[in-house]
């Protein structure tokens, strides 16, 4: 058996990976993963379950084999300000029998089970890979638990295998929509509020915003899904606009709700002062309320004035830094980009696992020359474009951490488990604190003489 | 002492356990220059990963054939081939664990037999391919990560001339622990091969360059060799016979097999090295005989503040019944002792060791909701097992001493050492010192209360 030692880049890769002002043809991305490739990414259920997940009053049961619900337990760091049942882990732990004659009578059972034990008023019945090949009419499994518990209770399609974690964020839109459509309550006539679509309340930056809007005077009527109970949600169609944060998760959502209920939407981003700025501007400005407006300015100025010099602070000791970016969606990636500028870093790497084309294309104006842009990524790639590039931090999940470590470079947690907030002024400065704290940390001072 | 039959339920709340292929892969990183590709769908082998590298603190590259809708239908052997393909050429390993899912045995993927294909196609001769068929139905991972030691050595073991060293199967342990294994070994003079070894793969040094398989691990050419070996010490009492390398050693080889439990606590690391006194006609050295003498000198300190100890211990059934052990040693009662998986022989060791003892209940094939109740009803004031039972502690305030895998929530799992003399003091003291604070953060106001405040008269 011959193989070439030194091309750790597979052929089949190429069109994933580019470097903005080298003539390449454009950016692949949206694609099934190449097998044996190592990628970051994980599966429609855990998209499904991302959306899902920080619905704090619904029972998440999931129909499979025990691992899907043991790698998912309480991992999260979506916060409640009530109910606490979402970060319990629930599953039918499909054995062998299972298997060969079926799981739906299990699955009654469990529903009968958690429904007796906790009253809930909505259950979500995830399917996982086995549960779908298989063949378990999920569907009608969950209507009739619905009918004899009087409750809701839904089926979430999200067999691994049915595509990547993008197709779990759209099945997970819709069953949004089928709780929306089921709520059935006459819309409220009082004076309309705003969806929030894509927050999921990570170390409380739900309530961080929801605390401006109701500063600027602006109502929140619903939020997708961070602390969210099923009354909430469904008192989201009454809303006078959407706005959408995470638009890999939630675009299809707003996009769906305008369809259906004629909400027009528009993005927002949190991450970072001036994309918080210009946020709460759009909001302003979007409802037609000159005292809204001047209240946000107020706003802005009053917290702005607060985080500036902070991060003027770390900007002096961070200026000059080069910064890798590997993260879920292009969203948070073209954030990033800005966020990092506002630092005096500059990002020299930059990638998503499942980034769609009009944000690459966004990525690949917001960078400078020389920046390796990278779709649906490897360890392999990112140890060798992080080392090429020349970079002092990287920015990622929990299974880029260690990589980054091992490489000696250092490490910013952009992940769904981190406890402290991120959004907003005041997430910003957490931010550049985090980024100082790793960056300037006395521990690479070690690193560089030598392991 | 009641092993408790009425707690199945039709829905498991918050798993103890997770599942096969999780396990296979821990046994796979402690083979030198080894590498894993999943045959299922892309999320299995990216939770896994994220799993497993949240307790290692290292990257923890596992590849997936990424099966999608159309390899469901027609099969997903075209997937795993190019899959094998990609790895070899970016990972170059020296062997390729090729572990099957849920999905894969579902769909009927003969991962043996796509294994057998490939060699020939690509023209790889005798190159290990180790297919372990790992559905996550199976079992959970304890029963993983036998099952691909007992594939890995049968793949690899050879009838070779007998020789003096001593095969040394070891559970899944922390790496620290493994090396803690190997320098008694090295202490008493033991010749062995120890298998699976991640002692340097799962906690690996800082160096450049980076490697993206880490150094260390037992080696091809000692698995090879383990089939003339003189003996086999397999620190495992609860495995299953049919998962059990040490019986595939015996039954093919006629190696003989000593079951020895993992060494925590005195009793045990007694036997473990008696074991080896015997194998090796070597005597304890004095610095092991040291060590012991200042574990019993520690135990007789902290003896009094045991005494007032009631654990609810959860985890691998091979790791439970450890812990179990240095319970009764030191006057903690086991009131708890559950495992995710079900265990039969971790219910009959726990009657042989609780034996008399009607308050300790012993619970396998069970979740960390029915541990819970469990503990609520004994009364129990210690926890003792993996972060996922930080929920005991906030629903309960039962205390968590955490020990064996996962431990996401604090950093060093993998460093932690309770085996041997000088590990077992480590994890008592841990444990002393867990029910100490609990007694001496709320001794002041509970006195208050109950002779000052509110005197009931009452004991």
């Amino acid at each position: 058996m011959k193989t070439d030692r030194g091309e750790t880049l597979l052929k089949a890769r190429t069109g994933f990976i580019r470097t903005k002002g080298e003539r390449m043809p454009t950016q692949s991305c949206e694609a099934d993963s190449v097998s044996g490739s190592v990628s970051q990414r994980a599966c429609v259920y855990c998209g499904a379950r991302v959306v899902l997940n920080p619905i704090t009053d619904a029972v998440h049961l999931v129909h499979g084999p025990i691992g899907c619900a043991s790698y998912t337990f309480d991992i999260r760091g979506s916060l409640s300000s009530g109910a606490e049942l979402y970060r319990y882990s629930f599953s039918t732990d499909l054995k062998e029998q299972d298997i060969i004659f079926g799981g739906e009578r299990k699955l009654a059972a469990a529903i009968d089970e958690l429904v007796q034990k906790y009253h809930p008023p909505l259950v979500l019945v995830y399917s996982t890979c086995v549960a779908g090949v298989i063949g378990d009419d999920l569907e009608a499994v969950c209507r009739a638990a619905a009918q004899r518990h009087g409750i809701a209770v839904l089926p979430v399609e999200s067999s691994g295998f049915a595509g990547n974690k993008s197709e779990g964020y759209r099945v997970a839109c819709e069953v949004l929509m089928r709780l929306m459509e089921a709520g059935n309550s006459p819309l409220p006539a009082m004076e309309p509020g705003i969806n929030y679509l894509g927050d999921y309340n990570l170390a409380g930056e739900l309530w961080i915003i929801g605390g401006y809007l109701r500063r600027m005077g602006v109502k929140l009527n619903a939020a997708f899904t961070g602390d969210s109970s099923l009354k909430a949600l469904q008192t989201a169609p009454a809303a006078a606009f959407n706005i959408v944060q995470c638009a890999g998760s939630m675009g299809y959502l707003a996009k769906r709700m305008q369809e259906r209920y004629g909400i027009p939407f528009f993005h927002v981003s949190f991450l970072g002062l001036q994309d918080s700025a210009d946020s709460l501007r759009l909001i302003a400005s979007a409802t037609g309320d000159e005292e809204v407006m001047a209240r946000t300015e107020e706003l802005i100025a009053e917290e702005a004035g607060q985080a500036e010099p902070f991060i003027q602070a770390y900007r002096d000791k961070l200026s000059g830094k080069k910064a890798a970016v590997y993260v879920g969606g292009g969203f948070k990636a073209i954030s990033l980009i800005k966020q990092f500028r506002e630092l005096g870093v500059e990002v020299v790497m930059i990638g998503t696992q499942t980034g769609r084309k009009e944000e690459y294309d966004e990525i690949h104006n917001l960078v400078e020359d020389g920046t390796v842009i990278l779709d649906d990524a490897n360890p392999a790639e990112l140890e060798r474009f992080m080392s090429r590039q020349g970079a002092d931090l990287l920015v990622g999940g929990v299974k880029e951490r260690p990589l980054a470590y091992k490489l000696g470079v250092a490490f910013i947690d952009h992940n769904h488990d981190r406890k402290h907030p991120l959004s907003g002024f005041e997430g910003a400065v957490h931010f550049a604190r985090e980024v100082y704290h790793t960056v300037c940390s006395p521990v690479w001072k070690y690193v560089k003489q030598g392991g | 002492m009641e092993a408790i039959k009425t707690m199945r339920h039709s829905v498991i709340e918050n798993p103890c356990h997770a599942c096969m292929p999780l396990g296979a892969i821990l046994a796979f990183k402690g083979i030198q220059g080894a590498m894993v590709i999943i045959h299922g769908s892309q999320g299995c082998s990216t939770y896994m990963r994220r799993h497993i590298s949240e307790h290692y603190n290292e990257p923890i590259d596992v590849a997936s054939s990424s099966i999608t809708e159309p390899g469901t239908i027609y099969g997903g052997s075209v997937h795993l081939k190019k899959g094998l393909d990609h790895l070899i050429q970016v990972y170059h390993p020296e062997l390729i664990g090729i572990l099957s899912t849920c999905l894969a045995e579902t769909i009927g993927e003969d991962i043996a037999r796509i294994a057998a294909e490939y060699t020939v196609e690509r023209d790889m001769g005798a190159y290990p391919l180790v297919s372990v068929p790992t559905p996550g139905y199976g079992g959970g991972h304890s029963e993983g990560y036998f099952l691909a030691v007992r594939h890995i050595i049968a793949r690899i073991a050879r009838p070779v001339p007998k020789h003096h060293r001593i095969n040394v199967i070891v559970p899944h342990l922390t790496p620290a622990e493994v090396r803690e294994i190997k320098r008694i070994m090295d202490l008493m003079g033991v010749d062995y091969i120890l298998c699976p070894d991640y002692s340097e793969t799962l906690d690996s040094p800082f160096a450049r360059p980076y490697q993206k398989i880490a150094g260390g691990g037992t080696s091809l050419q000692e698995l090879a060799m383990m089939g003339g070996a003189s003996a086999t010490i397999e620190m495992s009492r609860c495995v299953e016979t049919h998962l059990s390398p040490g019986r595939y050693l015996a039954g093919t080889f006629e190696v003989p097999l000593y079951n020895s439990p993992v060494p925590v606590g005195i009793e045990a690391t007694d036997l473990f090295v008696n074991l080896l006194k015997e194998l090796t006609g070597q005597p304890l050295p004095d610095v092991l005989q040291r060590e012991r003498g200042r574990l019993l000198d520690g135990m007789i300190d902290s003896h009094k503040y045991n005494a007032e100890g009631r654990a609810v211990i959860f985890g691998d059934p091979d790791m439970v019944l450890a812990v179990s052990s240095i319970c009764m040693e030191n006057g903690i009662v086991p009131a708890v002792a559950a495992s995710g998986v079900h265990s039969k022989a971790l219910e009959l060791e726990m009657q042989t060791l609780t034996a008399g003892r009607t308050d300790v209940a012993t619970v396998t094939e069970t979740d960390l909701a029915v541990i819970r109740d469990l503990a609520v009803k004994a009364e129990a004031n210690i926890a003792i097992g993996h972060s996922d039972g930080r929920y005991l502690t906030e629903r309960e305030g039962i205390p968590l001493v955490r020990l064996g895998f996962p431990i996401h929530d604090r950093v060093g799992g993998q460093r932690l050492v309770s085996v041997g003399y000088a590990g077992t003091m480590m994890l008592l003291d841990r444990i002393t010192n867990c029910l100490l604070d609990s007694k001496l953060s709320a001794y002041r106001p509970r006195m208050l209360k109950k002779y000052y405040s509110e005197p009931s008269g009452k004991f």
